[in-house]
């Protein structure tokens, strides 16, 4: 067989129902080859968006997304993606084609240094050299992409090489003997972290992204119905904590909750489960939960130290680490009440009174839709169980802090890099990996009009995909941080021309709508919801409101703002 | 200060890319840096000198080891290691102090190489620091021109390398592959 239909044969072998790319000059021998092979082609409108369409398919399953892009500019339209997969740990595998090997560094037509540009951007990266290493670097790719902690792939693809002929022999085992991967955690330190955690007095659970990249939720909500410990999960880890789970608290951070800042602030022990003490949550760094001591659980030993020193170190995959710290919690439960269960009961007491007392919750008006309002509509629809891709800004801070999630999987946003552009092909994935769910695509007036030219794939595939655009005007968190630190000297953050919701729709032949009062809001998203196709919902909203409580850069996270400053009385 | 990193890499395209890339993109910078293949010609051997604040040190050597080609990478500023270099200097003197000169290439240990009327070419090998008053000793007799190895190490602790077993694919029937982390 062809390169081209042994890559594709690779495909099959790792399960791969769909993908998503876009063809080119030296992908022809790989698009020939698909042309009639049962795998599904997802054509997209740009390359950015075959990447953030796989990586909403992998984070929609936990399986490997895969994109396609042809040489030079094609791969180089990759690399935002790429990037957004490698900040968030998603599993992807993007092939590129490249100039035939005889011409390699001659500048040919559409030659890029792929392997070269892409090597800080991906987890690991291949260059085939000829197809008698093609199944062996494809598999590697897939596995090196999903083991460990996930991560981007990238393999770099001659023209040549799709057309060589060759025997696809299959590969039994894939032999990295540098790519170690600790999986099982140190049972002397699990033993050490479940006594410190029936010790402490204040316990706090904050878990994170790799929870989610793990399938560990299960396992945390476990861990903290065992000691009857709150937990707070972070904007990489929304669900993995079902919303009314009574443990729950809230999301930490810059723009976290009252209860989830004070909480990890006031603690004397701080689990870290899957996360990476990112300054969005941590604030500044020296005054981040002066009183805790720290057990921190990832699979990536370099996360482990990199912000904050742990008082216990576990590297390991934190589902298998949780299941033996479970075991062991239950082991070592006292007989007797501890000294320190009072103390513990008072302490999961306040942090629910906190809760109550500073909820996050939704502001409304009569004149005005609120974007708070908006949120509160996309959560009564969801009922905590749609799946919600958003994009990057005001309005992804507002869903996070808003719309309930009661499972992994269904909060889908580009959070270490905060790619504007995300929200929109990101739900084309998750819809073609979840056929069957609702998918909310949530996203800014700004970072729609980033993703415009995927109306067009959403139209094609009739995907059902409901658009919901938060319109407030503005590059929104631009716009916050223009008022609250550069004396509200807007610059450059007015959108002012936006296309007509209904005839932008209309024009790719579906439906859409604007909204701008407050008593049309529900119905006209039930509206959206029920209509059995795609449809694009623009929710004009108050334009000035900014996002609370805030952390201002540098401040320490019990520093919140909480709301905006009270205006001066006029005398 | 100082960090002396030794490396066990693959030799696989890119490796060494991936390995100074790594150490740029975090903000480390390379003071020294030499490669060559080990007995085993599949694998080379790098040394890498990297000015690194001390609290930082195990997060050079992790981030190394997270790199697939870096079988090994150990951290020879803590631990019994020995750690040389090579300096050729080209040494001109005035025809009075070459005796003096020559005093010193021979206390130092160092050796002529080449031998002419405007001066010598010197070869010398040693720690670091101690090529580093060397060369400032030949600067005292005049112009120099120095080109230095950078520095090789060993460690002198029976380190054991742990390589990662072949890992059974899905081919192979195990659950390995899409989506599953490995146990
Ligand atoms: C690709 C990209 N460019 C720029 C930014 C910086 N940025 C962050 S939020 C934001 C404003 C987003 O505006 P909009 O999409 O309208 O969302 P809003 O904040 O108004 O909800 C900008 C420009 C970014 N995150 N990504
Ligand atoms: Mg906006």
């Amino acid at each position: 067989m062809s390169g081209a239909q042994m890559l594709l044969e690779c495909l099959v072998q790792e399960g791969v129902d769909c993908f998503f790319g876009y063809p080119g000059g030296v992908t022809l021998p790989f698009y020939d080859a698909l042309y009639d092979h049962p795998i599904r082609h997802v054509l997209v409108r740009h390359e950015e968006n075959a990447c953030f369409a796989a990586e909403g398919y992998a984070r929609a399953t936990g399986k490997v997304g895969v994109c396609c892009a042809t040489s030079g500019p094609g791969a180089t339209n990759l690399i935002t993606g790429l990037v957004d997969s490698m900040m968030d740990s998603i599993p992807i595998v993007a092939l590129t084609g490249q100039v035939s090997s005889s011409l390699i560094g001659t500048d040919a037509f559409q030659e890029a240094d792929t392997f070269g540009i892409t090597r800080s951007c991906t987890k690991h990266n291949y260059m085939v050299r000829n197809i008698a290493e093609l199944p062996r670097i494809v598999h590697e790719a897939f596995y090196v992409a999903a083991s460990g902690r996930p991560g981007p792939v990238l393999v770099d693809i001659p023209k040549d090489v799709f057309q060589a002929m060759g025997h696809y022999t299959p590969v039994h085992s894939i032999h990295l003997p540098g790519y170690k991967v600790f999986t099982e955690g140190h049972a002397g330190q699990i033993r050490r972290a479940a006594q410190m955690i029936w010790e402490a007095e204040r316990p706090m659970f904050y878990a994170g992204g790799g929870i989610i990249a793990a399938d560990a939720s299960r396992e945390l909500q476990e861990l903290t119905e065992l000691v009857d410990g709150p937990a707070v999960t972070t904007l990489m880890g929304l669900g993995a904590m079902p919303s009314g789970h009574p443990n729950f608290i809230s999301m930490p951070g810059m723009h976290g909750s009252y209860a989830a800042n004070m909480g990890l602030t006031q603690s004397d022990l701080i689990v870290a489960l899957g996360v990476r003490f990112d300054d969005r949550v941590t604030g500044r760094l020296a005054a981040f939960a002066p009183h805790a001591k720290i057990i921190h659980v990832d699979i990536d030993p370099a996360e482990i130290g990199k912000n904050r020193t742990p008082d216990v170190p576990i590297v390991g995959d934190v589902k298998r680490v949780l299941q033996k710290l479970n075991k062991v919690i239950e082991e070592l439960k006292p007989a007797e009440a501890p000294r320190t269960e009072t103390a513990r009961r008072a302490w999961m007491h306040k942090l629910r009174s906190w809760k109550q007392e500073f909820p996050l919750a939704p502001v409304t008006s009569d004149t005005e839709i609120k974007p708070q309002h908006l949120m509160a509509e996309i959560d009564r629809v969801s009922g905590g169980k749609a799946i919600v891709t958003s994009d990057v800004g005001q309005h992804q801070m507002w869903a996070a802090q808003l719309v309930r999630f009661d499972l992994p999987r269904l909060w889908i946003n580009s959070g270490g890099l905060g790619s504007m552009g995300f929200g929109l092909p990101s739900a084309i994935g998750a819809q073609f990996a979840r056929p069957e769910s609702l998918v909310i695509s949530l996203v800014g007036d700004g970072g729609f009009q980033m993703a415009i030219p995927e109306l067009a794939t959403i139209a094609s595939y009739g995907l059902p995909v409901k658009i919901i655009v938060m319109n407030n005007g503005y590059l929104g968190m631009v716009r916050q941080w223009q008022d609250l630190f550069y004396n509200n000297r807007l610059s450059s953050v007015t959108l002012d021309c936006f296309p007509d919701a209904e005839k932008l729709a209309g024009a790719y032949g579906f439906k859409g709508r604007t909204v701008t009062q407050p008593h049309e809001l529900a119905a006209a998203v039930d509206a959206c919801i029920a209509e059995p196709g795609p449809y694009l919902l623009n929710v004009k909203v108050s334009p000035f409101e900014n996002v609370y409580p805030m952390v201002p850069s540098g401040g320490a996270i019990n520093e919140m703002v909480m709301g905006p400053p009270q205006p001066a009385v006029v005398k | 200060m100082m960090q002396v990193i030794s490396l066990l890499v693959e030799n696989k395209p890119g490796a060494l890319l991936r390995v100074t890339g790594i150490l740029s993109a975090r903000g480390y910078n390379i003071e020294s840096l030499t490669v060559a293949r080990t007995l085993d010609p599949e694998l080379s051997r790098m040394t890498i000198g990297v000015d690194v604040e001390e609290r930082l040190r195990a997060q050079v050597i992790k981030q190394m080891n997270k790199l697939i080609n870096v079988l090994q990478a150990t951290d020879m500023t803590d631990g019994r290691s020995i750690c040389r270099e090579m300096v050729l200097i080209k040494a001109r003197t005035r025809q009075e102090s070459r005796t003096a000169l020559l005093k010193e290439v021979e206390i130092f240990g160092a050796r002529v190489v080449d031998s002419s009327t405007d001066g010598f070419a010197i070869e010398a090998t040693g720690d670091p620091e101690k090529l580093d008053e060397f060369i400032g000793l030949m600067r005292s007799y005049g112009e120099i021109e120095v080109a230095r190895s950078g520095a090789v190490a060993i460690s002198l602790e029976s380190k054991k390398l742990r390589l990662q077993p072949p890992v059974p694919t899905r081919a192979a029937g195990s659950l390995a592959g899409n989506g599953v982390l490995n146990g």
